[in-house]
Formats: C-alpha cells, structure tokens, sequence
C-alpha cells in the first residue's frame, strides 16, 4: 500500500539553486528576531515578495511563456525549504505561487493566464483563497455565497471568512455556488477570481489569539463581475478545488512550522551547556529526517504531473502531527529545568508557536478529514 | 541485475518456503535445514557479494525491497542478516561459511541476538574488530520466551573465530538499517491484512472498517508503515558503508512505529488476533523484538541527538548534510 510514497532524490540542478537563495534571504531578512522568523509563512511582507519575484525565486513551476522559471516542483521544494528553514516572511506572494497561479495555469483561459500569472510571478498580484464560510467549514460542499449569471457575467452575494490575507490581497479564487442549492453538494459549485477592489466587497480582519491578524472576514454585497471572472468550468469547482488541494498539502511547509523554534531551542541547549537533552532532539532531527524524505517522495509525484491527493494527505497529517507535538516537548524540557534562565525571545517564540500551533491541523483540511481521505485511499470508505 | 526483477521470484520463494506452518514449526524447535537448502540454492544470499567474487553485485538499497519481503513472511532464519554478512566476508577476502549467520552487534557477552537459536554461525562486533564465531563455539542459550528464536550468545574471554575488518560506523549501524528495513516489510504486510480484516468483519450490520474511529486509526498506520519505510530507504540509500546519522534515523523511526503498528493491528482484530493459532502474532512478535534488537528509538535517538548538539549549524542544514548526503 502507498508504495507510490519512495526515496527520490532531488536533481542536482535543482539543488544548484540553494546557494542563490540562500544568499538572497542572508540580505533580507537577517537580524529579525526568532519570534518574528517563526511567523515565517504568516509572515507578510509585499516588498520582499517582490524582490523573491524580481531575483526569479516565484514562479518556478511555471511556463516560461507566462513569465515563470519553467523548472518544476523540485526547484520550488528546494526555494521553499530555505525560505521556512529561515523563517523567511513569505505569507504576501504564498498561495499565489503555491496554488492559484498552478491552478489558473490548470484551468484558465489563455487569456487569464496572461493576465494574473505574469504578475503572480513578479510578486505583484497577490492572492487569497475563499473557500470556509460562516456555515461551511470542513463540510466545504455546502457553500452558500451565490454567483448569478448577469448580461454582463456574475453577481456575487454571500460571505468568505478565516480567509488568510484577504486584506491584503489583491484577488480572492472563491468557491461559489453558481447553481442549485446546497443540498446539491458538489454539483453547482464554480471558482470565480474575484478582484477584491471591486464594489460591494468589504474586508474584515480579525485578530487573532497571538494578536496578529492574518486571516479575515469577506462580504460580498452585488459585487458584479465580467464573464471572465469565472476560473474552469461552470458547475466543476470541487474538481477543481479538490485538485488545488493537493498542492496546499503536500509542500515542505508541512513539516516546518516550527522549525525557527527548535533552532531556537537548540541554540539554547548549546549555550547553557546541559548534556540531558540528547534524546529528545535526536527524536525531532529523525522525525524531520523521515518527513522530509515523504515530503520529497511527494514532490516526485507532482513532477510528473500527477495529483497525489493523498499521498499528500499523509505527508500533512504526520508533518502537522510533528509540528504540534514539538513545541510541547520545547516547553516540557525547558520548565523541566527551572533553575535555568531562558531569554525573552526563546519565550516568545515558545509560546507564540504554542498558541499557533492548533491552527497547523485546521488550515488546508483538517487532521479528522485528511485521515478520512486517507483510509478511502486504503479502501475503508 | 534489477532487484525488481528479482523480487517476485524471491517473494515466490519465500511464500513457498515459508509459509505461517514452516514458520510455526521452525519456531517451534523444527529443522530449518530444507528451508534453509531451498535459500542457499537460490543465490539470494550472494546478493550483496561482489560479482567478482560470485555474487550478485546488488547494492543495499537494490535489495531492500527483498529485505522487506523477509520481514513480510516473517522467516524463521536470518536471511537478511546472511547477505550483509557475506558481504563483509567478500570485502575482508575471507572465504564464505555454510549457514545462517546472525549478527551480534553490541560487543559484550550476554547480549540478546535474533535468530539466535537457528544460526550456524554469528559476526560479533568487539570494537576494533569484527570475530565471525562458529555457533558451536558460543554459548547459546534461549531467552525463555515464547516460541522467540532470539537467543542469549555469550562466551568466555575472547570469542574464538575468523576476524574480520570492522565497518568504521560499527556493525549496529549497519544491522539497525537492515532490521529497519525488516520492520518496513512487516508493517506493510500487517496494514494489508490489517486493512482486509476491517473490511471483512462485520459488526453492527457493517464491516468495522466503515465506523469513522477505526478508519482514523488505520490512517495514522498507515502513515506509521509509510514512514517506517522510506526511513529504511534513507539508510539503504548509503550501502554498506552507513553512516551513524542514517542508521539513527532509519532505526530510531522504524522502531518508534514499530509498537504502535502492533497495537493497532491487535486492536482492530480483537480477541483472536492474541490467539496462538491465528496468524498476526508471527508479525507482531517479530515487530517487537526487532525494535529492541541493535538499539531501540531511544538508543539512536541519543546518537543522532548528541551528534547534532555538537554541531552549530541550522538542523534543516544539518540533516541534509549529514543524512541525505
């Protein structure tokens, strides 16, 4: 079973980028402190999106014809894992590099694709994702937002939230109801690009429980669009969605969350000199060690075009299921120890990953639906 | 030679000769001899000696899906422990030997040994140097468990035998990364008839595979048996010349799955699957004596750990040197 999920190596010329990259992040982002680097992919930055964008780091999946790198998912696994390694703030230019330009490129027009993914490729178009509703969360299939036919294209009613960085964004890809009711399920859904700038769209942030606020609130209030705004075909958005899930799960983000933080962590072990933590960081380096190798695995199956819906699904549940588990273990072994001062940054970024760290198994599907997608992959459902 | 190519015969082969009753009669203090005739004629066992000297010239990596096959049909002789061994033998010059040879790594005696029992010959680790010792010159005592073919070796002094050069990373490391391959092969073959089971067994006028708790749980296995293996792949990958980190992360991942694996398998069969007579417990058993067997999670664990706290280098940076290099 799964034996599609096997050792693959990443090519040496992809591994030629890492220098590059490496040299770019030592310029830009040095000297922020590790409670900040461990936002790293809710980090927001739109001017160093850009510079990624300029020095040829975004878009490295895509045609060269639309103004990407036309060098496949093993150069962006390469890019992306220094990025989060770093805890590099990736958040402004991160979904459009990671789904919606490969999903626009999937299904657009040619029309579209020169529209968005040029400037999705120079960091300058960014993109959020309007897929969890007030009444819609896992249960994805029962979105009520509504896109009615006009002369000129679609009117848009209804309602996104816990959209990441749609008050920054420029463009949201919303799943709408275009037909039917939601007792139709997965028939009568489309993806419309709705520019977030047109009238009758409002955007709401909302704080969240470490302060920041990275996801929002969307209203869409006879927002009226042309024809062109619908991504794919009328009636086919699950497919589609299902299909740009794949890419959401299955990248190195996965495993580094908290990386920032066990380098944080283990700087500190090394600076007091104390001899008892071997053990535990020995488990977090084979744990990393054997996601990364899935992760890689799972790369290999987008590169050959394929959609590995679960394969993924179990690369995000066991990465999640480590990200979570590590800032417990950090937290056990430095209270453990209480006689030993810890500075404030080490506590900040502990505790910022702590209070984090559940959302790691919300966004992108939940642990329960992927382990769901998972066992009818075994057959079980 | 492609080791998938070599692979359905091999499975052919063992499924032939190792059947659950050959296994069951082996183990219980039956003779292996004509299991252990068929494995010798085959040429299976030359699969990691240099095709100058006789062998098949495989690399590690070319045979563990062959090593994962062993551990699937759970055969009563340490056939993967043979072709590392005669490996070493062909690389030191020193003429192979007759029969089975288990691999004894932790260089004292007294030392617990799979397939202790069933081994002609054993390839002690002593440190600087590697003794391969007859059986016969050994003490060999069982471990009094049940139907187990891990024995206790131990002898007086210095053991008496043929030495041969130690691999720099030492012996252990070498037999986690088989053993953790081995853990690979049984956990794919325990999620297989794992998974059937709940397909199968009816309970409140359904198969149990269809409530929502098992389907979770059989997931998380899953991802367990996925793991197993590719970390088994990621010490493989390095051949015979292994390094410590590589082994650590191959043993320490495979054994850490290796109990919960087993655990799952026994909770989704229930009662029957602790019964003698039904055939999960000849994987299960092994599952946990081989995680034990040349260091447990928390052994590597340490190595890796200690290795890493010297190093002041990212540990993204750190693994990918020193594990995927």
């Amino acid at each position: 079973m799964f034996d599609t999920l096997t050792l693959a190596a990443l090519p040496p010329e992809d591994e030629a980028l890492r220098p590059q990259i490496r040299a770019f992040i030592a310029s830009h982002v040095a000297g922020l402190p590790a409670d900040r680097r461990a936002r790293s992919w809710q980090g927001f930055d739109a001017a160093f999106s850009r510079a990624l964008g300029q020095a040829g780091f975004l878009g490295l999946t895509l045609p060269k014809a639309y103004g990407g790198q036309e060098r496949g998912p093993f150069a962006r696994f390469v890019v992306v894992e220094e990025l989060l390694s770093a805890g590099a703030p990736v958040a402004a230019h991160w979904i459009a590099d990671r789904q919606s330009a490969p999903l626009i490129l999937g299904y657009g027009t040619d029309e579209q694709r020169r529209s968005y993914i040029p400037r999705i490729c120079r960091g300058e178009a960014l993109f959020c994702i309007g897929m969890s509703e007030p009444g819609s969360g896992s249960d994805l299939a029962s979105v009520r937002t509504r896109a009615e036919r006009t002369d000129k294209g679609w009117r848009v009613n209804g309602q996104k939230i816990w959209t990441t960085n749609a008050m920054h964004s420029d463009y949201m890809i919303a799943l709408v109801r275009t037909s039917g009711t939601p007792e139709d399920r997965h028939a009568g859904l489309s993806q419309l690009i709705i520019d977030l700038k047109a009238p009758g769209v409002s955007v709401r942030p909302i704080v969240d429980l470490t302060g920041d606020a990275h996801f929002a609130e969307v209203f869409f209030d006879n927002v009226e669009l042309s024809a062109d705004a619908l991504i794919g075909r009328e009636g086919e958005g699950w497919k589609q969605v299902t299909a740009e899930l794949a890419f959401e799960r299955s990248g190195p983000e996965r495993i580094y969350s908290s990386v920032v933080l066990l380098d944080a962590w283990i700087r500190h072990v090394q600076a007091v000199g104390r001899g008892d933590a071997g053990v535990l960081t020995g488990r977090f380096m084979a744990e990393i060690a054997t996601l990364r190798a899935m992760s890689i695995a799972c790369t290999a199956r987008l590169a050959l075009g394929e959609s590995p819906v679960v394969e993924a699904s179990i690369v995000k549940d066991r990465g999640t299921t480590f990200e979570q588990d590590l800032p417990v273990a950090i937290g056990d072994d430095l209270a453990a120890h209480p006689d030993e001062p810890v500075s404030d940054e080490l506590y900040r970024t502990l505790l910022y990953v702590t209070h984090i760290a559940p959302s790691f198994s919300l966004r992108g599907g939940t642990r329960e639906i992927l382990r769901g997608i998972i066992a009818r992959g075994m057959g079980l459902r | 030679m492609d080791a998938h190519a070599l692979l359905e015969p091999f499975d052919r082969m063992l499924a032939a000769i190792s059947a659950p009753a050959a296994v069951r009669a082996v183990e219980a203090g039956g003779d292996a001899s004509a299991m252990l005739s068929e494995l010798a004629q085959s040429g299976f066992l030359d699969a990691l000696v240099p095709e100058e000297a006789g062998g098949a010239g495989l690399s590690l990596a070319g045979i563990a899906p062959l090593i994962e096959a062993i551990g699937a049909h759970a055969v009563p002789l340490p056939v993967a422990e043979t072709m590392v061994a005669r490996a070493l033998l062909a690389r030191a010059g020193v003429a192979s030997r007759d029969g089975p040879i288990a691999l004894a790594t932790a260089g004292v005696p007294g030392q617990i040994v799979p397939c202790g029992l069933v081994a002609a010959h054993v390839l002690i680790d002593l440190g600087d140097r590697l003794v391969l010792a007859s059986a016969d010159a050994l003490a060999v005592t069982p471990t009094g468990v049940h139907h187990a073919l891990a024995a206790r070796i131990g002898w007086e002094g210095t053991p008496v035998g043929r030495d041969i050069t130690r691999p720099p990373a030492g012996l252990r490391a070498l037999a986690a990364i088989v053993r953790a391959t081995l853990i690979a092969g049984a956990a794919h073959r325990l999620l297989e008839v794992t998974t059937r089971h709940a397909n199968e067994r009816v309970q409140f006028g359904k198969p149990i595979g269809r409530q929502q708790a098992l389907q979770q749980n059989l997931a998380v296995m899953a991802e367990n048996a996925v793991a197993a293996r590719i970390a088994a792949q990621l010490g493989c990958a390095q051949g015979l010349d292994v390094s410590l980190a590589a082994a650590a992360v191959a043993k320490s991942t495979a054994s850490s799955v290796a109990a919960r694996l087993a655990g799952t398998a026994h909770a989704v069969h229930g009662a029957i699957g602790i019964s003698e007579e039904f055939d999960l417990q000849l994987l299960t058993r092994r599952l946990h004596e081989w995680r034990l067997a040349d260091g447990s999670e928390g052994y590597w664990n340490g190595v890796l750990g200690a290795a890493r706290l010297a190093d002041p280098a990212g540990s993204v940076d750190w693994i990918r040197a020193e594990v995927f290099a």
